[in-house]
């Protein structure tokens, strides 16, 4: 009985979803309210423009959503300083907080708690990761998909005694604020300004468009994820 | 919509309050969440995403998370 059920349950689930893939449309063809087309063509008047999503190629700032060409373009450097911030509260904390093992709880874990992790952590790391890549497509970026990903690994350390990371957490978010600086460089080196977006442009719309502005977001997305992991390690260590 | 607007306002002037005057800490941080989960409908409604997604993921989400794993780490509010 508890078999077909189950059975049930998974057939109602992929009907669901075979139906809702025949309703959407096509990836990037969306019919586009006006809303959409002043957030594209960066307008504030009622003033018909000439920027076509899918359409219009070599722009000067090629991110379709008009937050991240301003977080990651214009203001790049900006976005540098509240990278730093959040390093500098994240390592107060370290240097506060510190201990030889992890804290246990000493109790053991919900069922629903152990079971919902293992079908919900990939889903929410697949989340993040979207909000992330996609950050110069439709909202979010790298610091709501970092954070997205944290949450994830608090519910690991909330279901795993033995789960700890602090060492992992450290390495990625060093490896990752080099690269941000290495990419500023790298533009001294190619057009003598730091942070310039050196790379073409392309299509408006595509994954792959705006130069090194989904660069720049997936490594922000690493950083912002590594230490806010490393913040609740922290939080999880005594002795 | 303007109506909707100011009555989750007044919610949110409600829910600060009560956070600043509740007795126990634990019931601080759960109405600061509320806050923020309620300045996240006023965001969406006044088409900003972007701060949308950012305020439930951090402002509502880790925050509390961070708040709750503090105060278990000092030992909880018992005076």
């Amino acid at each position: 009985m508890r078999r077909f059920l189950s059975a049930l349950i998974a057939l109602g689930i992929v009907l669901f979803f075979i139906n809702i893939i025949s309703i959407l449309p096509d990836y990037g063809n969306a019919q586009l309210s006006r809303v959409s087309q002043a957030f594209i063509g960066k307008k504030v008047t009622d003033s018909p423009d000439n920027v076509k999503f899918k359409e219009s190629t070599n722009l000067e700032d090629g991110s379709a959503n008009v937050v991240t060409s301003i977080v990651v373009n214009y203001r790049s450097f900006d976005t540098l300083g509240e990278v730093t911030v959040l390093f500098t509260s994240a390592f107060g904390i370290g240097l506060i907080i510190h201990g030889k093992k992890r804290y246990k709880y000493n109790q053991k874990p919900n069922f629903i708690l152990r079971v919902s992790v293992g079908i919900l952590l990939p889903i929410i790391f697949l989340f993040g990761s979207y909000v992330f890549i996609h950050g110069h497509l439709t909202p979010g970026g790298g610091f709501p998909g970092g954070t997205i990903i944290a949450a994830g690994i608090l519910l690991l350390y909330l279901s795993n005694e033995e789960f700890d990371l602090s060492k992992t957490s450290k390495f990625v978010e060093s490896i990752a604020g080099s690269l941000y600086i290495i990419i500023g460089l790298t533009g001294i080196a190619i057009a003598g300004i730091f942070l310039i977006n050196f790379l073409p442009t392309g299509t408006l719309g595509n994954l792959f468009s705006s130069g090194i502005v989904p660069i720049v977001y997936t490594i922000i997305g690493f950083k912002v994820g590594a230490e806010l992991s490393g913040l609740i390690a922290d939080l999880h260590r005594e002795g | 919509m303007t109506i909707v607007n100011i009555f989750i306002g007044i919610l949110m002037v409600i829910a600060g309050i009560f956070a600043i005057e509740a007795k126990k800490v634990i019931d601080s941080f759960i109405l600061l969440s509320i806050m923020s989960l309620l300045s996240v409908f006023l965001f969406v409604t006044m088409k900003a995403p972007d701060v949308a997604i950012t305020e439930a993921a951090v402002g509502a989400g880790l925050t509390t998370a961070v708040l709750v794993l503090a105060l278990k780490r000092i030992g909880g509010d018992e005076k």
